[in-house]
């Protein structure tokens, strides 16, 4: 077991690096220079010279090479450097973004999986009768209903409703505290994010669920423990869903990593700051440190997430412990 | 004595999108106290099924027991509630499968997989539940069996999983034990090893056996009765001697015949039933074996035989059974 988290963990380092190179050299051909989008963006003209000394500052005029060693060599030490548009210190600006997306992604996740695995066992138990309609129809509606349309009618619904009974509309607050500065603010604000995005997550998972339970019912195993003479729920929670969990863990894993960076447009809806704002931001204005900053992020959170999944796996599965 | 186990006119059919297939179509036999008997036919003729029918394992959908009584110690286990058939499987009828590769449970310890009845059906705790395992695995031939309870069923070996599952079968005591095909899934040492590990302990410990096989030579050395299945349906029944040495329907001396033995001639040539058996979703009116029959006669495409008596415990299916004493005397030497 210990020789397999080893070897995970080895195995993150060619990963990472391989997404660097990627990342770093994928924006460069991308057109576009910070520079003049900043002295340039509105149409005015731009003293070449000007431009010059700006490039310059921000050190773009250095050979590619060098520039990729300073940002490995940043990114190892933890200094991400300073933004190329804002100038301010990258580190505090994906900082406060981070903390909330990661909330809103843990707090989907858990909706989510608190959901999917009931509800996807329930429907593969009762498989073809009306409970198992009535969830899948819950799912594919899930899948079906973009995130953000169903934010917009999360606030609607929340403005209407509390029109109606204080005769005040009230909405989820702006602005952002953390959690541990004032709980109820915090939660009045992320609960609903993360419900219209656990929603769709959550009826991913439940399918999921439920096509691996069905399957895993049909194994020789389980007709085996039924033959011993066990109680339907021992079958279905010792015999099946532990070889069930399999896939299920990965595509909440996978889901989990796409929230950290993907939630682009439900952010806007919900008129949060997060890193899915900063990203569209920062690829427009040309922004490289920011854009491979938070694109190493993300790649970083997929691949630690990743490893969980592994790690589940392996505790899941002697098969593969014991490999 | 008293029979444990008495099937009669049992029927178990899977209604499918190509049909209704009568896997099992009126079967009744019995299996006194402490006796093994054989199920024996070729491939698809519904063993499986009707063994599985025993303990209600059948998968519904598609399948259902459609008719028929299963009693087993006077009781119907066709009548039992859920409840009542869970207190019937692994404590008193127990079940050994075809497939020992995919029978165990890919991510629980052997140790579990054989407490867990014990506890369950035996009402012991964990720590008498795992000496017990630990014994029963010394029985089948399982050495080192304390580091064996902690290990997973991928470390073992196919003759070693299929000793396990044949402690499973055996550790809560059971008056049967229904082996399906125990054996096919292994390589031929190994085989016998199995089979000499089933008789021995069921013999040991008064169990009953039905075991299931389209292995003549199996049939021949362990079981007191055999019955010779074709398509869902019982044509033959005798002792081991009666159907090797007087077999008396056309199908079972196809199968005799369809063996190599060692005993005749090289030269000698195999004789196999010609065709195949039939689509069970389709009988054909009169006798399922008729198209495939030398003997066929008029009557056999009309009037489906039913098992009679030619002999003191020696049952034919068969319009012609009482000429087939002639070729029949071609088998036996
Ligand atoms: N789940 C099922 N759905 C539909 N038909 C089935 C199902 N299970 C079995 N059958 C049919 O029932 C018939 C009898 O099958 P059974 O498994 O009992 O054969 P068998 O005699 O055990 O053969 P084998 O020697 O190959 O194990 C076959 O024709 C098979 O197609
Ligand atoms: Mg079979």
């Amino acid at each position: 077991m210990y020789k397999y988290i080893l070897k995970r963990i080895l195995l993150m380092i060619p990963t990472i690096v391989g997404a660097a190179v990627i990342v770093f050299f994928l924006l460069r051909a991308i057109p576009g220079d910070v520079c003049e989008l900043r002295m340039a963006g509105s149409g005015l003209y731009a003293d070449p010279e000007a431009i010059k000394i700006c490039q310059q500052n921000l050190g773009i005029d250095q050979p590619l090479y060098i520039q990729f060693f300073d940002f490995v060599w940043g990114f190892m030490t933890f200094d991400l450097g300073e933004s190329m548009w804002t100038g301010k210190s990258i580190t505090e600006e994906i900082g406060l973004r981070f903390e909330l997306s990661l909330q809103v992604a843990i707090m989907a996740t858990l909706t989510a999986t608190v959901i999917a695995i009931p509800l996807g066992t329930i429907s593969a138990i009762k498989q073809d009768t009306w409970v198992d309609y009535v969830v899948r129809i819950f799912s594919i509606a899930g899948i079906a209903m973009p995130s953000f349309w169903l934010g917009i009618l999360i606030i609607l619904g929340l403005l209407i409703a509390t029109q109606k009974v204080t005769g005040t509309p009230w909405m989820p607050p702006i602005e952002y505290t953390p959690i541990w500065v004032d709980p109820f603010a915090n939660l009045s604000q992320l609960v609903w994010p993360a419900m219209a995005t656990g929603y769709r997550y959550s009826a991913v998972a439940t399918r999921m669920t439920r096509s691996a339970l069905l399957e895993v019912l049909r194994e020789d195993y389980v007709r085996t423990a039924r033959a011993k003479g066990l109680f339907e729920k021992l079958i279905i929670n010792r015999h099946a869903l532990k070889n069930a969990m399999l896939p299920v863990t990965t595509v909440i894993g996978l889901e989990f990593a796409f929230l950290m960076g993907g939630l682009v447009v439900t952010e806007q809806v919900f008129n949060l700051n997060g890193l899915g704002k900063l990203f569209v931001e920062s690829v427009l204005n040309s922004d490289y440190t920011v854009t491979q900053s938070l694109v190493m992020l993300v790649a970083v959170v997929f691949i630690l997430t990743n490893f969980v999944i592994d790690i589940l796996y392996a505790w899941l599965d002697p098969r593969i412990r014991y490999a | 004595m008293p029979n444990l186990l008495e099937v009669r006119d049992l029927k178990t059919q899977f209604f499918t999108s190509s049909g209704t297939v009568r896997a099992v179509d009126g079967i009744s036999y019995d299996v006194e106290e402490g006796e093994t008997v054989a199920l024996v036919g070729e491939s698809g003729c519904g063993k499986s099924v009707s063994a599985l029918s025993i303990l209600r394992l059948i998968p519904n959908p598609p399948g259902r027991i459609v008719g028929g009584s299963v009693r087993f110690m006077g009781q119907n286990l066709l009548d039992l509630n859920d409840e009542g058939i869970r207190h019937v499987r692994g404590r008193q009828i127990s079940m050994v499968f075809q497939e020992p590769m995919t029978s165990l449970n890919p991510v629980l310890t052997i140790g579990l997989q054989l407490t867990e009845m014990m506890e369950l059906h035996l009402g012991l705790n964990n720590e008498e539940a795992t000496r017990k395992a630990a014994e029963y695995l010394d029985m089948v031939g399982i050495a080192d069996s304390k580091r064996r309870l902690k290990q997973y069923p991928h470390h073992l070996s196919g003759g070693m999983r299929q000793r396990v599952m044949i402690a499973m079968a055996l550790c809560c005591e059971p008056r049967l034990i229904i082996a399906d095909e125990p054996t096919t899934a292994l390589d031929v040492t190994i085989q016998a090893q199995i089979l000499e590990v089933m008789k021995d302990l069921s013999q040991r410990l008064g169990v009953a056996l039905i075991i299931i096989t389209h292995n003549l030579g199996v049939v021949a050395r362990y079981a007191d009765r055999v019955n010779v299945m074709y398509a869902g349906k019982i044509i033959e029944r005798g002792n081991a001697r009666d159907i090797y040495k007087n077999p008396r329907h056309p199908y079972t001396l196809g199968l005799l015949h369809s063996v190599p033995r060692m005993d005749l001639p090289r030269k000698e040539k195999l004789d196999p039933i010609d065709g195949q058996p039939p689509d069970l979703t389709k009988l054909p009116e009169g006798c399922a074996f008729r198209v495939r029959c030398r003997y066929e006669v008029e009557k056999c495409g009309v009037e489906v035989p039913h098992l009679e008596s030619i002999g003191t415990g020696h049952l034919s299916a068969c319009w012609q059974k009482n000429d087939l004493h002639n070729a029949a005397a071609g088998v036996s030497s």
